[in-house]
């Protein structure tokens, strides 16, 4: 069974880092902790644990930080090495008939067999899980950082039960693959609370960033809602998934500006930072100059809601402290309040997807062999023209797995070697924004805007 | 030697390459065999003596208009207006003609012993004025005796005690004015007449008004029914003002026009090649084009802005008249055409033209995009009386490096029109439904045009509303040169070369189509029949 496994390297992560600095994210794959291993397939921790062989395993923002040696010490406690990256999921179980499920990777109490569960995990937010390190499971807040459980770039791992979300029937693989970004982003604009009427401001449209764009427009109603885009192909998916204005990073301050009606501090006459501003700042970057771009551009008392992971950052928290902003991190998801009562983030995930047609931002797929070349695009997918790049492990995975799995066999047979791009939009995709899910005539109508993205490989 | 008129020369063989400007540089461009080069009018000769003609004007005035001596009493209210920092272009060698002007009506009424005297720059919704432009437009004399009282105002058209509405014409067009200059018992206007477009009842009714009454004009419906805006009875932006004006005038508003006009000697001795045609060229001329093209390609940008800005123009007087503001413009007008019309006969497929470095709205700044797009459709496209001197569904082609820059001071709404408006559409009428008044009403526009030197929020609007004719009459533009992602922004074709842009021309107005390169500054107006 061959999957990618980061061992602990501090050399190899600190030569990541130094490489991915010089030549840019996603190069330090070639000299970082990184490699491609063959193994047997791992014991079952316990009896509600189950093997799950990915069909499609996407490749995040905090992976590729992984990748580049650059994620905050602050997680080394809660991860056990060597693990398999890899946390968005769909595969099939095959204790289940090959049924296809989604993972939901946060590996809470029930996962760890810890009995009570903490009181987060008891109200059903296992992202804020109190017993993160303890169980029967080596440390690991998630799948995919966890030394026991293995993880999605691989040909096989296992999953708890409570971790497990049945896909429907007639929904792809390219929208299921999504549906935990997308439960990221709904977690994260929900937390935002964005009241009617308010001003938002979704700073990056990156997977998270233009799934935040269309869980804002389907869960809230903003009167405007304004995303950065650097890309031609996010630009244009920012605005079929319901920005009223997609502006890139240079502009925002002024788009900000002139959309709240603010005022501004001169600096040559020229405006250098608003005396008002939005309601509430999605960052979906994490870096220092995210960061304090949206406390350029968020109001006094307004809230600033942290998507992207960050990692040690410098920022002048002057204006935070003097505006009374609001800073809050949003991590994963749970259960969300509804007019409905709480209900799975998973759940809402995988309705926002059909809805918003989700799949469209799967722009390549990459077999396991290629990880380097897989990683370097999504590195770079905007400027490439992609959104979500993703493993494939349909074909080689599935033969392996069941090898595997009678045999104990530890041969794999050979994947297929070319990536498979250019799929990023079937071709009946309609580029229409989310529908929002409260009554009809409340919805907004269909934006009709952007081309088919074209993936590119 | 009377001077000569305007010239079309048909490109043969031997015709040497023809100069582009090109911003703050010029191009050498070989014209295709029979196509037309339009050469403007040598410059008419200056007046003998400005100041006895100033005096003469003022004291034998025209129309409905008793003498400026007759007007002046003691004790009355005197308000002199006069044209902001757009006019002349390039700015004039001292003295200015507003100087020369200003200083004969201030003599004027010192001897009939009049005190309450205000100054009042007619900005419009243009940008305020520095010192230093207000000292070159009025002379260190006039400056200094009204600037540190308190007597030299701007006019701020954002001021909502400073402005007082007079009524409404029969089309429903608010008229609404500068307080001062309204309730003055004398209000003198001092023009400088560079085109056609500029004075009569437009410079009170816009110069003077507010944005609640410069918006019944500067629209896309008036622009697109202006054929041109340049020709004054056919042109709705002009009937608009002149509904306006005589509701001025009957509203008891006493208007005293002084109206100047200038010659075409526009460029100072060093770059005198560039008012000459190209065959005319003397060793000296090709010497100092050359020269001048050589160092200008080694200068950085904003260097050789910075040399161009300086460049004073010899412009001088050719007529002054004075009194009841329609009679003096039609004097004014006579006069212009005496010196820039150049009868041009048909149309042609493809019209192109080589933009210089300044356009009315960015004297010591910028030329952003959206001046590029201003100057070249909405005031060279429109430099005609008649028919315009390409067909419709025509191709103009500009020479212009159309930079994505902008001088934050003086347009910060331009930026904001540039990034947000023209991202998402070209469309005039669109861009006017959606999203003028926002931009007109922006509280921090507003704040910017009445307290640093920006021009008002809207103004890019009226910017793009002044292309809206050309926009709706020609099927391609193609800008060569430029900056490919600041052309497409403006919905334009960038090309690298002429001859590129020609070929893609083609694609629109078929093979061989006929050409007419506009060849200027200094300017003309063509009589297209």
């Amino acid at each position: 069974m061959k999957e990618i496994v980061v061992e602990r390297s501090v050399a190899r992560f600190a030569a990541a880092r130094a490489v991915a600095v010089v030549a840019g994210s996603g190069n330090g794959i070639s000299v970082g902790p990184l490699r491609l291993a063959d193994r047997d397939p791992r014991d079952l921790p316990g009896p509600e644990w189950v093997r799950m062989q990915p069909l499609l395993s996407g490749i995040c923002g905090s992976d590729l930080a992984t990748v580049d040696g650059a994620s905050s010490r602050y997680f080394e406690p809660i991860v056990s090495f060597p693990f398999v990256l890899g946390h968005e999921v769909v595969g099939v179980v095959e204790a289940d008939g090959g049924a296809r499920y989604v993972l939901e990777p946060v590996l809470g109490c029930l996962a760890r067999g810890i009995d009570p569960p903490c009181a987060a995990c008891a109200a059903g937010r296992k992202g804020a899980c109190e017993r993160i390190a303890y169980g029967h499971l080596r440390p690991g807040l998630q799948t995919g950082f966890c030394a026991d459980t293995g993880g999605g770039w691989s040909e096989g791992l296992v999953a708890h039960r409570s971790q497990l979300h049945r896909v429907p029937d007639d929904m792809s693989d390219d929208a299921a693959v999504v549906v935990e970004p997308v439960a990221c982003a709904i977690h994260a604009a929900l937390l935002g609370a964005v009241v009617p009427g308010e001003r938002a401001v979704v700073l990056g449209s990156g997977t998270l960033g233009l799934a935040t764009v269309a869980a804002l427009r389907y869960h809230s109603l903003p009167a405007s809602l304004v995303a950065v885009a650097k890309h031609p192909v996010q630009r244009e998916l920012a605005s079929a998934l319901g920005a009223d204005a997609v502006v890139a990073p240079g502009e925002l301050e002024r788009a900000v500006r002139r959309i709240t009606g603010s005022l501004a501090l001169p600096r040559s006459g020229a405006p250098t930072r608003l005396t008002g501003g939005a309601d509430v700042v999605f960052d979906c970057v994490g870096t220092a100059q995210s960061i304090a771009s949206s406390l350029d551009v968020v109001r006094p008392g307004g809230r600033i809601v942290l998507v992207g992971m960050p990692g040690t950052v410098r920022v002048d928290l002057a204006p935070l402290w003097q505006r009374e902003v609001t800073l809050v991190g949003a991590y994963a998801y749970g259960s969300e309040p509804t007019s409905d009562g709480p209900r799975s983030t998973f759940d809402l995930s995988f309705e926002l997807v059909a809805a918003a047609r989700l799949e469209r931002l799967v722009s390549a797929r990459y077999p396991l062999e290629r990880y380097e070349e897989a990683v370097r695009h999504a590195a770079h997918a905007g400027r490439r023209g992609a959104v979500k790049v993703v493993f494939d492990l349909r074909r080689s995975g599935r033969a392996s797995w069941r090898s595997a799995a009678s045999t104990a066999s530890t041969t794999a047979a050979p994947a297929a070697s070319a990536p498979e791009g250019a799929h990023g939009v079937p071709a009946d995709a309609s580029p229409t924004a989310p529908a929002r899910k409260e009554p009809a005539g409340r919805r907004r109508p269909a934006k009709t805007t952007t081309e088919p993205v074209e993936a590119h490989e | 030697m009377s001077p000569r008129p305007g010239f079309v020369l048909e490109v043969d063989r031997s015709t040497p390459a023809t100069m582009f400007w090109h911003g703050e540089g010029f191009r050498l461009e070989r014209l295709p065999v029979g196509s037309r080069v339009i050469y403007p009018p040598e410059p008419l000769a200056a007046l003998a003596d400005p100041e006895a003609a100033i005096r003469d004007a003022l004291e034998h005035p025209v129309g409905d208009s008793e003498p400026l001596s007759a007007l002046l009493r003691p004790g009355m209210r005197l308000t002199i207006a006069f044209d902001d920092v757009s006019l002349p272009l390039p700015p004039m060698r001292p003295p200015d003609a507003r100087q020369r002007v200003i200083e004969a009506v201030l003599d004027a009424a010192a001897t009939a012993g009049v005190d309450d005297v205000v100054l009042i720059a007619a900005l419009a919704l243009h940008r305020r004025m520095t010192d230093d432009e207000l000292r070159h437009a009025l002379g260190s004399r006039v400056f200094d005796a009204f600037a540190p009282h308190g007597l030299l105002l701007q006019h701020d058209a954002e001021d909502p005690s400073g402005v007082v509405h007079l009524g409404m014409t029969d089309q429903g067009e608010d008229v609404e004015i500068n307080r001062r200059a309204a309730e003055s018992d004398l209000l003198v206007y001092v023009n400088i007449n560079l085109v056609a477009m500029d004075g009569g009842h437009k410079s009170v009714a816009t110069g003077l008004a507010s944005y609640k009454s410069i918006r019944h004009h500067h629209n896309v419906k008036t622009m697109q029914q202006s054929r041109s805006f340049m020709d004054r009875h056919r042109s709705e932006l002009h009937t608009s003002n002149w509904r306006m004006g005589r509701l001025i005038a009957d509203a008891g508003v006493k208007v005293f026009q002084i109206e100047t006009t200038l010659n075409l000697d526009t460029f100072p001795s060093q770059f005198k090649f560039l008012q000459k045609r190209e065959w005319e060229w003397s060793l000296k001329d090709r010497a100092g084009f050359q020269a001048t093209r050589a160092a200008l390609d080694r200068t950085p940008h904003a260097m050789a802005r910075q040399i161009f800005s300086s460049i004073r123009s010899p412009h001088a007087l050719t007529s002054v008249q004075a009194g009841e503001v329609e009679a003096v413009h039609d004097l004014t007008l006579a006069n212009v055409h005496r010196q820039q019309l150049v009868e041009v006969s048909g149309q042609a497929d493809v019209l192109t033209m080589g933009l210089p470095y300044i356009c009315p709205y960015n004297v010591n700044s910028i030329m952003n995009p959206i001046l590029v797009a201003c100057l070249g459709l909405g005031y060279f496209f429109n430099l005609y009386r008649g028919r315009p001197l390409v067909r419709e569904g025509g191709v103009c082609i500009i020479s212009h490096p159309t930079p994505w820059a902008f001088n934050p001071v003086h347009h910060p709404s331009y930026i904001d029109f540039f990034e947000q408006v023209l991202a998402e559409t070209t469309d005039p009428l669109e861009i006017e439904a959606k999203y003028e008044e926002s931009f007109a009403t922006d509280p921090w526009y507003v704040h910017l045009y009445r307290t640093s030197h920006a021009y008002h929020g809207v103004h890019p609007f009226y910017m793009w509303y002044w292309c809206a004719h050309a926009l709706q009459h020609l099927g391609q533009v193609i800008i060569v040169g430029g900056d490919r992602a600041a052309v497409r922004r403006l919905g334009f074709k960038p090309a690298s070369s002429l001859a590129d842009a020609l070929e893609m021309a083609e694609d629109v107005v078929g093979r061989d189509p006929s050409i007419t390169h506009l060849h200027a500054p200094p300017l003309f107006l063509a009589d297209v029949t």
